[in-house]
């Protein structure tokens, strides 16, 4: 456990000179620079490509959004099964063909459920 | 080459229909006309359970020992797990009866599109004019197909998929409601927060137990436990996250606090659903974890345990006491009930294990039975609730006020109902087990618990019927059966419990 452990003591050291390194910069600047406090207006504002920033950051998606993501999602997760699939499929034999296969079908009934309910479509 | 474990296709088909059915069930969403849709998702998903069913009771008669785990592994059918398996079956056919129910308002208890805006034009032309969703019945089908995958795994891994099979399509048919949508889409969101967190925790258990057993199967599990080498406090701690998840789904006490706005919010057949098939499931799967997996840990995990379901019982009668709402108080008797279903657990063995077969198969019956009826007593607004609506209900309707007023003395456990044989039995196990402590808290809490009921019943029967008294509406056919199937299993079981007590007697036997 200890030696286990130690092996991350070079890590930790590196950590050390890092943290020292920043800080000590941070420092050195604080205590060489001038010190003029000066509250201008508008100084602390976020700056935005030379407009002045419009207020509220909130807004609402649309809810089909959502439902284009979710079927994106779900094909994504889909090939990355096939992935590691199409590599063994050819000397795994027939069982692993249909269970692909079924696999497949199931989402693909998923598939055709949204069609007929016309959430393809863009309204 | 990869070698596919050999299956045993007559043990699993159950599942494999209810899968199968629920996946056909969205083909007939997508292709059947809407007016013909309600039918038929019902007599399909019903054939489908009677199907399962079948298959069930024909594999009940040759499981032995040798051929109960299948499926490399994963899956054990042994005569408890087909017990089990065979009350999901009865108890989501008869709530799937009352999902089917037409006649008491146009469309039925769900709205037909939960993604309109609450209050918005669109929403008001739909609850007017549009056919309730009938997308219940396949999300019903793949909860209660998950559920009998639930009570039948064999490692860990297996079990915690099967949690999640069961609930996601739970917390979706909780923002379904027709009525009151807000309070069901807020019902929703609690429970699939809340849901998700128990399940991360039970996913965190299952990592630590399989670092102590290096293992997720029940059978290893054990054996290491009994080796007892290297860092117990592992399995301790695996345990105990284990414990968190299935607490929460069984909604025992401190992980309860999701029951009564659930109830509450969901549609009153989804409630049903899930006090009768949620609570059988996951007390299918805690015995199962408890009994074959870490049965060797009995000593540490009984007190806390015990002290758990001590504070179940009081923290559920207590706050019975004071709500003022049906649902809610059905709810917080089913929190109750969840702790003297735990103490039959903790009284351990073969008469334990029987007690808490036949208590959960009598409480789901009679639940559902009283949900039933709730969805009965409406007035314009849809189902009236509150307490104070129930007054002088059985002046003007006194049959269905006769009923409930039977099923709530079933609930408090009198004599010749279910409720007083389920709970005779758990406490009889528990003192047998050396649980006394325990029946003791049971007892008081079933005495406290008794006022709320008595309340109701009283409310129903001595005050005069006021001005905002609901009308009984006349229960379709679905409906009736399904009460009337509740309320005659609770008598039946109660006068004559010998056959199910018999049978849960007889599957009272994990296989490792």
């Amino acid at each position: 456990m200890d030696a286990y452990l130690s092996s991350y003591a070079t890590i930790g050291a590196l950590a050390l000179v890092g943290v020292v390194i920043i800080g000590g910069a941070f420092l050195v600047n604080r205590l060489l620079r001038p010190r003029r406090p000066n509250a201008a207006a508008g100084k602390r504002d976020t700056y935005e490509c030379g407009l002045d920033p419009v207020p509220g950051g909130w807004a609402q998606m649309h809810i089909r959004y959502y439902l284009y993501a979710y079927l994106y999602v779900l094909f994504a997760v889909e090939a990355i099964f096939l992935f590691p699939w199409a590599v063994v499929y050819l000397e795994a034999g027939r069982a692993v063909i249909v269970e692909m296969a079924i696999f497949v079908g199931v989402l693909a009934l998923g598939l055709l459920y949204a069609w007929r309910k016309r959430a393809l479509t863009w309204q | 080459m990869v070698k596919l474990p050999p299956m045993d296709y007559a043990a699993i088909m159950p599942l494999l229909i209810l899968f199968g059915a629920a996946c056909l069930g969205v083909l007939i969403e997508a292709f059947v006309p809407r007016r013909a849709r309600n039918i038929t998702q019902l007599l399909f998903s019903l054939a489908a359970v009677i199907a399962a069913m079948v298959f069930v009771v024909k594999r009940a008669g040759n499981v032995t020992a040798a051929n109960a785990i299948t499926a490399g592994g994963a899956i054990t059918i042994d005569k408890a797990a087909l017990f089990l398996q065979g009350s999901l079956l009865v108890l989501a056919f008869v709530s799937l009866l009352i999902f089917g129910e037409r006649t008491l308002e146009q469309g039925g208890a769900f709205v037909a599109q939960a993604a309109v805006t609450v209050g918005s034009e669109k929403d008001k032309e739909q609850a007017a004019k549009s056919l309730g969703s009938t997308e219940v019945y396949p999300l019903a089908l793949f909860s209660l197909a998950g559920m009998l995958l639930f009570v039948a795994a064999n490692d860990l891994l297996t079990m915690f998929v099967a949690l999640e099979v069961f609930s996601l399509p739970l917390y979706l048919l909780c923002a379904l409601a027709r009525r009151k949508r807000l309070l069901s889409q807020e019902a929703a969101l609690k429970y699939f927060l809340l849901g998700a967190y128990a399940s991360a925790f039970f996913l965190f258990g299952v990592a630590l137990v399989y670092g102590y057993a290096k293992a997720v199967d029940f059978a290893s599990i054990h054996t290491a436990a009994a080796v007892g080498a290297g860092n117990i406090t592992l399995l301790i701690t695996g345990l105990g996250l284990l414990a968190i998840g299935l607490l929460f789904k069984v909604a025992a006490a401190p992980f309860h606090v999701w029951t009564p706005d659930v109830y509450q919010g969901a549609p009153t057949p989804v409630t049903a659903f899930m006090a009768a098939c949620t609570k059988a499931a996951a007390f299918g799967g805690l015995i199962r974890v408890l009994y074959v997996g870490f049965d060797g840990l009995g000593w540490q995990f009984t007190p806390v345990l015990g002290a758990i379901a001590a504070l179940t019982v009081m923290v559920g009668a207590v706050l019975a006491v004071t709500q003022t709402d049906l649902k809610r108080l059905l709810a917080y008797s089913s929190v109750a009930n969840a702790g003297y279903l735990l103490i039959g657990v903790l009284a351990g063995g073969q008469l334990g294990l029987q007690s808490v077969l036949f208590y959960l198969v009598a409480y789901g019956l009679t639940v559902i039975a009283a949900f039933a009826l709730i969805t009965l007593v409406r007035d314009a607004d849809g189902e009236a609730t509150h307490l104070s609506r129930w007054a002088g209900l059985g002046a003007r309707s006194p049959l269905f006020a006769g009923i409930f007023t039977f099923l709530l003395l079933a609930f408090a456990g009198i004599p010749l109902t279910s409720g007083f044989m389920a709970k005779l039995s758990v406490f009889g196990a528990a003192v047998d087990g050396g649980q006394t402590w325990l029946v003791i808290f049971g007892v008081i809490s079933s005495i406290i618990l008794a006022f709320p009921y008595l309340r109701v019943v009283v409310m129903m029967w001595l005050s005069e019927p006021g001005e905002s008294t609901p009308s009984v509406s006349l229960p379709g056919v679905l409906t009736s059966t399904a009460l009337g199937v509740g309320t005659i299993a609770t008598l039946v079981l109660g006068v004559a419990p010998g056959l199910l007590l018999d049978l849960a007697d007889k599957a009272a036997a994990f296989i490792r």
